[in-house]
């Protein structure tokens, strides 16, 4: 824990120099009220052009779930892959940053991955007639968040911070087989869940007039994960921060009684 | 290699001369199956349709519970410090424990596999696809369960977590394996290469993670 507090002065940046948890913590300070400010634009007007979009002539109403449950279902899987990536950096280069930042997305990813489950059910109630289905993209989907589930445990399983780290990433890596499973289990098999409809090769196949509110709702809610992530990791740095000072003090405290034990033995 | 069958060949002797290891796990294995027919009512129709997926189930579930002790007890008594610094590197103390799991309990359970399909009402020439799914799919189950056996080895309520980690990744074996069970033209063959493809897969990277977390749980 040492190397998070020891302070360190850079000369060249380099994409390394993001790594030093000083430099991340200078860094993410001023980017972040910068970053909340765009979210907090981005949010406006996503939800005013949601509001005012038009009803879809099959969906009505309910076709405004999409602009929630779309975005919160690309962010599970996106947060899923930042924590295979840091996951991946920390058991090779052994990095506590990477650690941190594995460990502050995976609940940020689990309550994405829920938000997406719910709002699909929502949604899935008066389209399909049925809150539940088990085709491919909800059970894979579903089974996501076991992974989030179990990570969140085995960290929690174990007291020794390095030692969680590594296992959860170990875990972490185990359950990365299961994005592309997600990505394309409504290509593979034919399911009830409609297949990509924005990012594919023909270019997007729904209306403009619903596209681009979904656009703006899906930059506010990446914006609004980079935030959370960055305020998580943040908050992570200063609790490791806290611990090395508090097994330093309680050293320091030891060795004075100690030598005071001695001191009186000899008198 | 030698010392690899070596180890294989003094974990089937502890199964063997100790016996309750594979005994608990058969045992397990048929209450779960007997006991999904009183929760569900005695309809016999019923029962034959869903066998599949209750043997599959039933299986998995004494799958995971019998790798719990896969490297608790070598633990325990010292046998996997001793392994650790022997010559065997740690990946193929992984590969080895897991072949010894599907070895000591899956091989045993395929084996019992008709009778519980009996209780059931099985039809019977739906027993050898069955039987033969389960052998596709349970090698690669006994990998990734002992990738998870080893994640979990030593920590506070470890049974309890093993299952919350790994019955996750246990979804496409079942969903294939019962999948080849299904009347669909050409649905056998094509289910059970995926069980093959996963298993593989599970045989060939499962290893490395268990030995990392081998490792890890050593230090």
């Amino acid at each position: 824990m040492a190397e998070l507090s020891e302070p360190q002065t850079m000369r060249t940046w380099r994409v390394s120099t993001l790594a030093n948890p000083t430099a991340f913590m200078r860094l993410s300070g001023k980017l972040l009220p910068w970053l909340i400010a765009i979210m907090l634009v981005l949010f406006a007007a996503g939800l005013i052009m949601t509001f005012r979009a038009q009803p879809d002539y099959q969906q009505g109403e309910t076709v405004k779930i999409m602009y929630v449950h779309v975005p919160a279902a690309w962010l599970s899987m996106g947060c899923y892959t930042i924590i295979a990536l840091s996951s991946a950096g920390y058991l090779i280069w052994r990095h506590p940053l990477a650690d941190v930042s594995a460990k502050a997305a995976a609940p940020i990813g689990a309550v994405f991955t829920l938000l997406a489950l719910v709002t699909g059910s929502l949604w899935g109630k008066p389209m399909w007639g049925a809150y539940w289905v088990w085709d491919a993209r909800l059970t894979s989907v579903l089974i996501l968040f076991f992974l989030y589930l179990g990570l969140i445990a085995l960290r929690e399983a174990i007291d020794e911070p390095g030692r969680a780290g590594r296992a959860a990433a170990i875990l972490a890596l185990i359950g990365a087989v299961n994005i592309p499973i997600i990505k394309y289990s409504v290509n593979w098999r034919n399911t009830l869940h409609q297949p990509a409809s924005v990012i594919r090769a023909d270019g997007p196949t729904i209306a403009p007039s619903l596209l681009w509110p979904l656009l703006i709702m899906a930059s506010a809610f990446t914006v609004l994960f980079v935030v959370l992530h960055l305020k998580a990791m943040r908050a992570e740095i200063l609790r490791r921060r806290c611990d090395a000072m508090i097994a330093v003090r309680v050293r320091g405290n030891a060795a004075q009684e100690s030598a005071a034990g001695e001191a009186m033995s000899h008198v | 290699m030698s010392a690899f069958l070596a180890l294989i060949e003094r974990d089937l002797r502890l199964a063997l001369r100790q016996g309750s290891a594979i005994g608990t796990a058969l045992g397990f294995y048929l209450i779960a199956v007997s006991i999904i027919p009183l929760g569900l009512g005695p309809d016999l129709a019923l029962l034959s349709r869903i066998a599949p997926g209750i043997l599959w189930i039933s299986f998995l579930l004494s799958a995971v519970l019998s790798v719990d002790a896969l490297f608790q007890e070598d633990r325990d008594d010292g046998s996997l410090d001793a392994l650790a610094i022997g010559p065997l590197p740690s990946e193929l103390i992984a590969a080895s424990k897991s072949l010894s799991h599907w070895l000591t309990t899956c091989v045993p359970l395929i084996i019992i596999t008709p009778l519980a399909g009996l209780l059931l009402n099985i039809e019977l020439d739906a027993v050898p696809k069955l039987m033969a799914s389960l052998a596709a799919g349970t090698i690669g189950i006994s990998f990734v369960a002992g990738a998870g056996a080893a994640l979990t080895l030593g920590l506070r309520r470890g049974a309890l977590l093993l299952p919350l980690l790994i019955l996750p990744l246990f979804a496409p074996f079942l969903i294939f394996g019962v999948g080849a069970m299904a009347d669909a033209p050409g649905a056998f063959v094509q289910s059970i290469l995926f069980l093959l493809a996963l298993s593989l897969f599970s045989i060939a990277a499962m290893p490395f993670a268990a030995a990392l977390a081998l490792r890890l749980s050593l230090e």
